[in-house]
């Protein structure tokens, strides 16, 4: 009787769940199959990674293709632009959409409405359409060639205002009023009282921010062509030779450019999830 | 008493509040959109110069020449391949979120990895991968007795297939987060009620599971539609700018990208922009219509 009857509270391992590991190991092993390759890949030699049967494991741990990215590409340089054009634009992002966001979600002032709604148009216009006179524009002020001209367009996001506007909702209005009684102006009451509440929302701003600026290719990929400007999303490709790859060294980049993410997200992991999930559903 | 929501009188405070980001949305993105129709319709020297009005010649152009069809059709055969990956990860999700599962954060992290990963980086192991003469795919291929294993990345057809299947492989992080997401707001009772009315696992997924998924499996849908209609690192990464494949296997932004930046033709670019915003309009209008029909809100 115990095997038909579908009670839930047993902590007993019943036979379906074996089913169930199978199904999950395999399609977690498929997932995490590049990343696995990539290392072992970043550690052996071309012959080995060309090597026909597949040779797994490298004969000795050639940590040598990983000092030989530095010679080969400015990999300081573009690491360099990478962490500023993530910082930047999410510091930036953070600012400007919470204080967006908050008067949005909680003063009055005419056309209000009529903004927020002008606001949310972008977000359904796809990015290509901004993408040729945005970059008339950073041509204009002389900034091709520079990460603010990365930085910049990206700055100022619709999505992250709408997120920080529904977090600020959330919040009881209660807190504002003992604010202003206690003499706080506007921007007192923002900075010091509503924005350390708000700070699950600055959270998942932040993280999809992160993730987005350190990853993205089109745009930089547009307003850099010298391997010292570009980020490492970029910088990777001119590893791609056209004729002959020095596949162990552009497997070692790789596993390079990936590595700060990585670790940041191992950090945070919990959090991070949580933050997507918001950030997702609430979109 | 209308001033009750709104603590703070108006007054410049709001507009010191919302002032910067306005300015930057401006500039950046209400004057392009506007100055990116007026470029669709016009066409220049080489370097900008001598911008002339040209009516629609610019979107017969690329219809006349094919790119715009080949771009199209290219740009929703990936899009297709990268969908199936909405109900894998609902199964998924099912699974990993089934009541005193073992190991579940482990297997959430491992579903959740290609999201973190840097396209250009992890796309050079699919390069490795899908290689013609030493893939793994490839080698896998012959082992089975096929011997006329395609070079995938240089082939066309072949090379859309590898580059949708990479996708499907990048977007199934995102959506296997939102799905795990969505089934922890589903009330355990549901599942409770329908197994004393004797379903079975297969049966509670198809009745619970999934009417209670929709508003998660309908966002995702669009979102992973949007984002397929935006295809572009997926194909610049793993096939390379300079794949003879190209031509034959380019989507409708890798078409934007090479028409503005590579030849700068500006004027048919913005074109391509247009079309591909009339894509996503579209996606975003079936969307308010279709919530409405086929979401179930708990």
């Amino acid at each position: 009787m115990p095997e038909t009857t579908p009670k839930r509270s047993g902590r007993r391992r019943r036979p379906r769940h074996l089913l169930v590991h199978a199904v999950l190991l395999t399609g977690g092993l498929v997932m995490a199959f590049p990343f696995a390759w990539q290392l072992l890949m970043s550690l052996a030699t071309n012959a080995e990674i060309q090597s026909v049967p597949p040779q797994p494991i490298p004969s000795r741990l050639h940590v040598e293709n990983y000092a030989a990215v530095f010679d080969r590409l400015p990999f300081l340089h573009q690491f360099g632009v990478s962490v500023f054009i993530t910082v930047v634009r999410t510091a930036g992002q953070l600012v400007l959409c919470s204080m967006a966001g908050y008067a949005f979600a909680r003063m009055r002032f005419p056309l209000r409405g009529v903004l927020f709604g002008l606001l949310l148009a972008i977000l359904m216009i796809p990015s290509q359409a901004y993408i040729i006179p945005q970059y008339g524009i950073v041509q204009a002020w002389g900034l091709l060639e520079t990460p603010w001209a990365i930085v910049l367009p990206g700055m100022f996001s619709a999505f992250g205002t709408f997120l920080m506007r529904q977090q600020f909702l959330s919040l009881p209005v209660e807190l504002e009023e003992a604010a202003r009684l206690d003499g706080c102006n506007p921007f007192q009451t923002f900075w010091r009282v509503m924005l350390p509440l708000a700070s699950p929302g600055l959270f998942a701003v932040g993280i999809t921010t992160v993730l987005y600026s350190w990853n993205d290719l089109l745009w930089p990929l547009i307003v850099t062509t010298r391997e010292t400007s570009m980020p490492l999303s970029v910088g990777i490709a001119t590893l791609q030779g056209q004729h002959t790859t020095d596949y162990a060294v552009l497997m070692a980049a790789s596993v390079m450019a990936m590595a700060p993410i990585f670790l940041l997200f191992l950090a945070m992991q919990r959090r991070v999830i949580e933050g997507l999930a918001t950030s997702g559903l609430k979109g | 008493m209308a001033r009750r929501r709104g603590p703070h009188r108006a007054g410049a405070w709001p507009w010191v509040f919302i002032g910067p980001l306005l300015a930057g949305v401006a500039v950046f993105y209400y004057y392009p959109i506007v100055s990116n129709a007026w470029t669709s319709l016009t066409q220049s020297g080489a370097f900008g110069t001598n911008q002339r009005f040209v009516g629609l010649d610019n979107y017969a152009g690329l219809v006349d020449r094919g790119d715009l069809g080949t771009a199209v059709l290219n740009t929703l055969g990936y899009t297709l391949i990268v969908l199936l990956g909405v109900p894998l990860s609902v199964m998924v999700a099912a699974m990993i979120e089934l009541p005193g599962l073992r190991f579940a954060p482990l297997y959430r992290a491992l579903f959740f990895m290609p999201y973190l990963a840097m396209p250009m980086a992890i796309a050079q192991v699919f390069r490795l991968v899908f290689n013609g003469d030493f893939g793994l795919v490839n080698q896998g291929l012959r082992a089975l007795g096929v011997n006329a294993s395609p070079y995938w990345l240089t082939t066309p057809g072949f090379a859309l297939v590898a580059v949708a299947l990479f996708g499907l492989w990048s977007s199934i992080g995102f959506n296997v987060i939102i799905c795990c997401a969505g089934l922890k707001g589903v009330p355990r009772e549901l599942y409770e009620a329908a197994s004393l009315d004797g379903a079975g696992p297969v049966r509670q997924f198809w009745a619970v599971t999934v009417p209670m998924l929709t508003p998660s499996i309908f966002f995702l849908t669009v979102m992973q539609t949007i984002a397929g209609f935006q295809l572009f690192d997926a194909l610049f990464a793993l096939m390379g700018a300079n794949n003879p494949a190209m031509p034959q296997t380019r989507s409708l932004v890798y078409l934007f990208y090479q028409l503005g930046f590579v030849v700068n033709d500006r004027g048919s670019a913005a074109a391509v922009a247009m079309v591909i915003l009339v894509f996503v309009a579209a996606v975003t209008a079936v969307q308010f219509w279709g919530q409405r029909r086929w979401v179930t809100y708990a």
